[in-house]
């Protein structure tokens, strides 16, 4: 296998693709959908919000690895941070899967493990469903999102 | 792999038929090019990427209008391109030979005027479960302007049509079977002499959409006996942005046009308009003369090789394909209908579609990801997409192989 698809399916991919972390519906709260209809790809984000801190997070649903990974490593990482926080996250996350390698984005943590995706530009899309999801349903937005 | 096989295989020498088109030469991501997604687009031919380069090199110019030689040759090579199309679909006369962008104007076209004059309010268009959505779009659309009703025939779990419930859904107010004659998604090839004749009983026309049958098997359009029958260039070897739809004479008199412009046109006065004959009432501005040449030499390729001897050897790499592809653990073809032309979709069990079509396509093997443009089918299927190689009369054993090959990698990478 090549290096690429070495970077791209990291261990980390791979488990959180087997076992999704936080994959259960929350009954009350915020939620939204997120849907990809050229891959099929189609989750939905729960959200437990009080205060402007995200108490709560959970996501269902199915598709590829990648964004079955991204969107459970999504739930870990803002779970129990501020709305700002998640916000700031969301967007160096963006900027990670969008830019050249040397373009620094600042610690991460385990959202690292998709840097791969930015060398295989047609699967951003994958990767960042999940987290078009979260901040639609962070604003209430209630329109079904789509990043194709 | 290697990159290609030199043994001729019933009488197809695939070598040499391999080396007529450039682009599987290439490389991708260091590994020869094994190109397995012919039921998006088909590669083409050396002979017809020239005749593109010689026709704005030494011929172009607009047709039907100019004094000049230019003029008179570009017309000479448009209309003899026709009358190629109408041979090579066994159409009784040029004039059912309409140039179009594609198989979905080909079709949206039957819709717009045909559709529009003889379906009404609670009228049914029957169309069926394994449709390409440009053979269910303009039908709803249609359907919804006039208050019709789309009524969809059922397929079975192999991905058959069911016939019993197709003649159940033919009414006194069915208008026209719109059905395809291979499906893109499934490869089934449907019956579509007897569902002509089933619909004709009843004194409804039908639309054959051949966009995924006329690159691997002769179609006979007055032996099929449809009303219509459409289908693309580029899924034929030739250009893009070209297609075709035949339309028994009759049927394209009695139509209204389909654009208004120069060309369709016999007369304009403000008062009103004298339209053209057929087909040039249906040809509104002018048309995409060079891939209409391009056409002419895609068909006259497949003609020098050889339909029968190139369905002959799809159909043995297809079953070829289906063995090697069902020793893989975990992998379930979509679609095993009793007829089968050039298309193995699939699934595997615990590995998605787009993931494998990454890991693929790292490997050089080009396939496709997703729903195919079939939504309403993957939806039959029970599966958001599936994985699909489709087989041109170019591919090897040896790609197969190669397929196999990464699918295996992919299983890995998942297990």
């Amino acid at each position: 296998m090549s290096t690429d698809l070495e970077d791209l399916y990291q261990e980390v991919i791979l488990d959180h693709n087997r076992q999704p972390r936080n994959f259960r519906a929350l009954n009350d709260g915020q939620r939204a959908e997120g849907y990809n209809p050229l891959c099929g790809d189609r989750l939905t984000v729960y959200l437990h919000v009080t205060d402007g801190v995200i108490e709560d997070v959970s996501f269902q649903g199915s598709g590829c690895a990648i964004s079955k990974a991204s969107a459970s490593l999504m739930t870990e990482a803002v779970k129990g941070k501020s709305l700002d926080e998640a916000k700031g996250l969301f967007e160096r996350f963006q900027k990670m899967v969008t830019s050249p390698p040397d373009v620094t984005v600042g610690d991460l943590g385990k959202l690292t493990a998709l840097a791969g995706v930015r060398q295989f530009p047609v699967r951003v899309k994958c990767a960042t469903l999940a987290w078009h999801t979260l901040r639609s349903g962070l604003d209430a937005r209630g329109k079904v999102v789509s990043t194709e | 792999m290697t990159s290609a096989v030199s043994v001729p295989l019933r009488g197809l020498d695939i070598a040499a038929i391999r080396a007529d088109f450039p682009i599987l030469h290439r490389r991708v991501h260091g590994h020869p090019l094994v190109y397995l997604d012919n039921a998006a687009t088909t590669q083409k031919p050396r002979s017809v990427i020239d005749r593109l380069v010689r026709y704005y090199a030494e011929e172009n110019a607009n047709i039907h209008r100019g004094v000049h030689l230019l003029s008179v040759e570009a017309t000479d090579a448009y209309d003899a391109a026709r009358d190629r199309v109408r041979q090579f679909l066994n159409a009784a006369e040029a004039r059912e030979i309409v140039f179009v962008r594609g198989a979905t104007e080909a079709i949206n076209l039957v819709a717009a005027t045909f559709g529009r004059t003889r379906v009404g309010a609670g009228d049914d268009v029957v169309i069926s479960e394994m449709e390409h959505h440009s053979n269910i779009v303009p039908w709803q659309m249609l359907c919804e302007e006039k208050g019709a009703h789309l009524r969809v025939v059922p397929i079975t779990d192999s991905g058959e049509l069911r016939l019993d419930e197709y003649e159940r859904l033919l009414g006194a107010r069915t208008r026209l079977v719109a059905i395809t004659h291979v499906s893109n998604a499934l490869g089934t090839v449907n019956p579509v002499e007897e569902i002509v004749r089933m619909a004709h009983d009843r004194g409804i026309p039908v639309l054959v959409d051949g966009a995924q049958a006329v690159a691997h098997l002769p179609v006979d359009v007055r032996a099929i006996g449809c009303d219509f029958y459409t289908f693309s260039g580029h899924k034929v070897f030739g250009p893009t942005g070209v297609g075709v739809l035949y339309g028994r004479s009759s049927l394209l008199e009695a139509m209204p046009p389909y654009q208004g412009g120069g060309d369709m046109i016999r007369s304009v006065a403000f008062e009103g308009t004298l339209y053209n004959d057929v087909p040039y009432k249906f040809e509104a501005g002018t048309p995409n003369i060079a891939g209409v040449v391009g056409l002419a030499a895609a068909i006259d390729y497949l003609t020098k090789v050889g339909l029968d001897r190139a369905g002959a050897h799809e159909h043995e790499l297809l079953a070829y394909g289906t063995d090697v592809l069902s020793d893989i653990e975990g992998l379930r073809l979509a679609g095993t209908a009793r007829r089968k032309a050039g298309i193995l979709s699939f699934v595997i069990d615990g590995v998605h579609p787009h993931d494998i079509g990454t890991i693929l396509d790292r490997a050089g093997v080009a396939i496709r990801a997703g729903h195919h443009c079939c939504q309403p089918l993957m939806a039959r299927l029970g599966v958001p997409a599936t994985a699909r190689a489709s087989l041109a009369l170019y591919n090897t054993r040896e790609e197969i192989d190669a397929l196999a090959a990464s699918l295996r990698t992919a299983k890995e990478v998942f297990a």
